[in-house]
């Protein structure tokens, strides 16, 4: 027998038509095609099952509950608290992405501690060993004082119990990082004689004049405001913006006032002016319940008529007698202030001005109107027991001079914290620096200088979950729990009319070798002994939260928040605590504040001869939390290209400077230089440069870090002539061709 | 250039020039038995292939992580598969246990089998999870609600898993290599032939269930029609 091709041929034709009648070609074919659908890198739905916990959101001062929902142990989703009297069911973007903070690669996983320069890893009892050990021997010392903390807020039990430990150690110099609160808080105190939060019932108001407030681009609770807007357009409500540049608040405001920058308070007054001169103002409000009118009322018709605010300002004659009076005749007009998301305090003056305009229409305390939100009252703990160290600690001034004779209106000055430290006393007046929930070696305006300054300060610890820039500076980092991970109260979300507390509660265990901050402080005041142990007489955070919310704590586990729901504003004849117990336009005090005044941005004219102004988006966070990756990605390519950001100029500026849309230059500030990208607009007013906030982190992780120019790199703050407070709306700068 | 009849003789083989004739008749005799023969050999090895050595190389078989015993759990239960395997509260299906489930009797180890220590050194008192494989698991790109099908149109287990509540042990998991699906959808015979109802799980068998039962032909959340009854 030969075998030669044919047999070959045969063979392959019987082997072919076998194969037919076998299973063979079906089940590849098949199986080939499920293959296809089989992609490991596919993400599939994980098994388990599936539970939901109602908690609350601390990404930003919103105050929003939400749902966070599992699947065994893993959280797989945040939704918005359905009935939350905040946010109701909604979220915002970055609530959405908060499990980004939790899994993600920013996260601090032990504590660490700085040696020669770099981060090992130590354990909480010899971490927590060190920072009390350096502590003892400072107070030892008689330098109590020198301890300082900077913290986020200063409400909530968390930051209270910092604020406490440093009382009772001796320290007046708890500081919280700075927002146009701040100013706000002085306002009311000055008119109205209370020590409150600001709160705006835009909900209810049907005419919003924002001076500079990005409504909705992250100002006050970011989710509260998307509502109230969608409310406004249902029911024919009206929002003017009035703003430098074209944001979104003003795209899809119903009139956008474009105005020069950092005058806003000048086009208050003037509106103000027309308001009192066509007697358009609430008569029962001005005539009953308030004094020093008559005084104010000429200032305002002497100094800002409308031409003369026009001439400032920019807006036309017409479009300031227009706007006041469709702001008086409205039926709940309301007037905001406090510009982007209002991370800057901005100058008193200015609020003053905008609270005037709502005092005028008779808002306060009403429906729709301005609210002066009493401060919550639910932390009551013991009187402290004050030792020697103690008191003669808490006598010094702050290290930030708040409080002093020149600053007397200010609680906190986090914006001169550098100047203070880096002006040689002839020794060190901060030894120790605690920094929790913060981020301000990113978000305090002139970074460069808090750096300079911080690095003087021989033991900085910081409680941040995330390696940001702050914690890379710090000498310890004693991570916090996620917010995911823990217990926490949120009072008093940012511009919310009513008194109202959320809780936040662990969802899942913590995933690292975390420690609650709270946890940690009681640690550390055990450790002390004495007094100070005896202030905290807790033996953990949850203990302390339980205890101090009382009867609360049942509704706060079942529904997740409480709220007095019953809180009404008192009525104008109580409201008042001022000599008068009226509403003052002025006062002695308010007086000797001297009168409105532009605040000129830093920086010489002949060098720069342009202005450079930040802007806020929702998808950029430029507090303690920087955007997650999923709102990186979600960021549009007008603002950033790979990692180059753009810079919005007006076309003719443009023009004049040779620069082409999409053409590379450098940006210089007399703080710092940058390369941006050159993006022309027709939204924006001639002479100005924008850069959005919340880019240009060195920090966190890669999603984040080395994208863009971080605005607080090439800004520096302006102290406010009446409080101290940083009262910068931009800087001078300039743009040459790369 | 050639002619017609040599291009023919080339191209049949036969010169006759080289070869004598009944040499010639011989080798086509052969030839022609040698061309048969291996189409039959080839016919017979393709079929040996197509139904006894591709299903063993299709698939990989390896044992469960633990031994099990449904029978001896069956009667110690009283509510039947439900009582290990149930419906959570919000009406989701737990699926295969969790140690949660057998904590319960098992902290310590019972009797004195091998396997049983081993589970309750190895998994309970170290508090993992038993990576059990599961041989009913269908893509992940398929929504299948037990409940459905067990609390709403009442079919029992039995009618897609057979009688594996009365096995004595837990025979081998086999995973498709290519499509790395438990051997179970596709069903043990390898031409996809089944007698019962539970011994295949394809998409087929499925929609046959379901055009016969007359089952909604829209999703419920969805009420999208065709594929997204059973499909994300
Ligand atoms: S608005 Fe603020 S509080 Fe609300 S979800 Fe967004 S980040 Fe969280």
């Amino acid at each position: 027998m030969k075998i030669d091709r044919r047999s070959f041929l045969s063979f392959a034709i019987g082997g072919a038509a076998g194969t037919a009648l076998t299973p063979l070609p079906w089940k590849l074919t098949d199986d080939m095609s499920i293959w296809s659908q089989m992609w490991p890198w596919t993400p599939v739905p994980a098994r388990g099952a599936v539970t939901v916990v109602k908690s609350a959101c601390t990404l930003c001062p919103g105050g929003c509950g939400i749902n966070v929902r599992k699947v065994d142990d893993r959280v797989v989703k945040i939704e918005g608290l359905p009935d939350h009297p905040v946010n109701d069911g909604s979220l915002c973007t970055l609530g959405l992405a908060g499990a980004q903070l939790l899994y993600g690669p920013r996260r601090v996983k032990t504590p660490l501690k700085k040696v020669n320069g770099r981060f090992v890893a130590i354990s909480w009892e010899d971490a927590l060993a060190e920072v009390s050990e350096k502590l003892s021997d400072l107070r030892a010392k008689g330098g109590a004082h020198t301890v300082a903390c900077i913290s986020s807020s200063d409400r909530g039990t968390v930051a209270e119990l910092l604020a406490r430990f440093l009382r009772v150690f001796g320290s007046p110099n708890f500081i919280r990082m700075p927002s146009s609160q701040d100013a706000y808080e002085v306002a009311l105190y000055l008119t109205q004689g209370v020590r409150a939060i600001p709160g705006f019932d835009v909900e209810h108001s049907d005419f919003v004049l924002s001076f500079g407030s990005g409504l909705l681009d992250g100002w006050g609770s970011p989710v509260y405001l998307f509502k109230a807007h969608s409310q406004w357009r249902d029911q024919g409500g009206k929002l003017i913006q009035v703003e430098p540049r074209l944001s979104r608040t003003a795209a899809k405001a119903d009139q956008w006032v474009p105005i020069n920058p950092g005058t806003e308070g000048a086009l208050a007054l003037g509106i103000a002016g027309v308001i009192i001169k066509e007697s358009l103002y609430d008569e029962k409000f001005v005539n009953s319940h308030s004094s020093g009118f008559q005084e104010w009322k000429r200032l305002v018709i002497d100094g800002f008529s409308p031409e003369i605010v026009s001439k400032v300002t920019g807006v036309k004659v017409t479009v300031i007698t227009e706007l006041a009076r469709s702001f008086a005749r409205a039926n709940r007009p309301l007037a905001t202030g406090g510009r982007g998301k209002g991370t800057s305090p901005g100058s008193l003056k200015e609020v003053l001005a905008v609270h005037f305009l709502n005092a005028l229409v008779g808002n306060l305390g009403q429906k729709g109107g301005s609210w002066a939100v009493p401060e919550p009252e639910y932390i009551d703990w013991p009187e402290l027991e004050m030792e020697q160290a103690a008191s003669t600690g808490n006598q010094q001034t702050r290290i930030d001079g708040a409080g002093s004779d020149i600053y007397t209106h200010a609680r906190y000055l986090a914006n001169r914290l550098p100047e203070a430290l880096l002006t040689d006393p002839g020794y060190q007046p901060v030894q120790v620096l605690f920094i929790s929930e913060a981020n301000p070696a990113y978000s305090l305006p002139d970074t460069t200088a808090f750096k300079d300054a911080v690095a003087k300060i021989p033991m900085k610890v910081s409680f941040s979950s995330y390696l940001d820039e702050t914690a890379e500076l710090a000498d310890l980092v004693l991570p916090n729990h996620t917010y995911l991970e823990r217990y926490e109260d949120v009072p008093a979300p940012s511009g919310y009319p009513l008194p109202i507390i959320s809780l936040v509660r662990p969802v899942v265990e913590p995933k690292f070798n975390s420690m609650h901050t709270g946890d940690a402080v009681i640690q550390l005041a055990k450790a002390l002994g004495g007094s100070i142990s005896k202030a905290f007489p807790w033996d953990s955070y949850e203990e302390c939260l339980e205890e101090t919310l009382g009867d609360k704590w049942e509704s706060l586990m079942e529904q997740g928040y409480w709220v007095d729901s019953e809180y009404e504003a008192p009525g104008w004849s109580e409201a008042f605590e001022t000599a008068s117990e009226k509403f003052e336009f002025t006062s002695r005090e308010i007086s000797a504040l001297g009168n409105y005044s532009l605040v000129k941005p830093e920086g010489d004219e002949a060098f720069f001869p342009l202005v450079l102004i930040p802007f806020d988006t929702m998808r950029l966070w430029s507090g303690y939390v920087g955007s997650p990756p999923f709102l990186i990605k979600s960021v549009e390519d007008t603002l950033l290209q790979k990692n180059e950001v753009l810079v919005e100029i007006h076309a003719a500026t443009a023009d004049s400077l040779g620069l082409g849309s999409g053409s590379t230059a450098v940006l210089t500030t007399p703080k710092g230089k940058a390369r941006v990208k050159i993006r022309t607009t027709e939204g924006i007013m001639p002479g100005l440069i924008a850069l959005p906030r919340g880019l240009g982190h060195t920090a966190n992780d890669r999603f984040l870090a080395g994208k863009g120019v971080n605005y607080n790199r090439l800004a520096g703050p302006v102290e406010d002539g009446a409080t101290g407070h940083d009262a910068a709306w931009g800087i001078r700068a300039r743009l040459a061709k790369a | 250039m050639s002619t017609v009849d040599e291009q023919s003789k080339a191209a049949s083989g036969m010169d006759e020039g080289h070869i004598p004739q009944g040499v010639e008749e011989k080798k086509q005799d052969g030839s022609s038995a040698t061309i048969i023969l291996f189409f039959v050999f080839g016919f017979i090895a393709s079929l040996i292939v197509g139904w006894v050595v591709f299903p063993k190389l299709l698939y990989s078989s390896r044992p469960q992580p633990v031994e099990f015993n449904h029978l001896v759990h069956n009667e110690m239960v009283d509510e039947g598969c439900e009582s290990c395997h149930f419906f959570r509260e919000d009406g989701s299906y737990s699926g295969v246990p969790t140690l949660a489930q057998c904590i319960d009797c098992h902290e310590e180890v019972q009797g004195d089998s091998e396997a049983e220590e081993y589970f309750v050194t190895e998994y309970v008192q170290r508090y993992r999870e038993v990576p059990w494989l599961v041989y009913s698991r269908q893509p992940p790109c398929v929504f299948f609600p037990h409940s459905a099908h067990v609390l709403k149109a009442g079919m029992d287990c039995v009618t897609c898993h057979g009688s594996i509540g009365e096995s004595e042990s837990l025979r081998p998991y086999e995973q498709n290599r290519i499509s790395r699906y438990s051997r179970d959808i596709w069903g043990h015979n390898i031409a996809g032939i089944s007698r019962n109802s539970w011994d295949r799980m394809k998409m087929d068998d499925c929609a046959e269930c379901h055009q016969r039962e007359n089952v909604n032909q829209a999703s419920v959340q969805t009420k999208r029609g065709g594929c997204f009854v059973c499909h994300h």
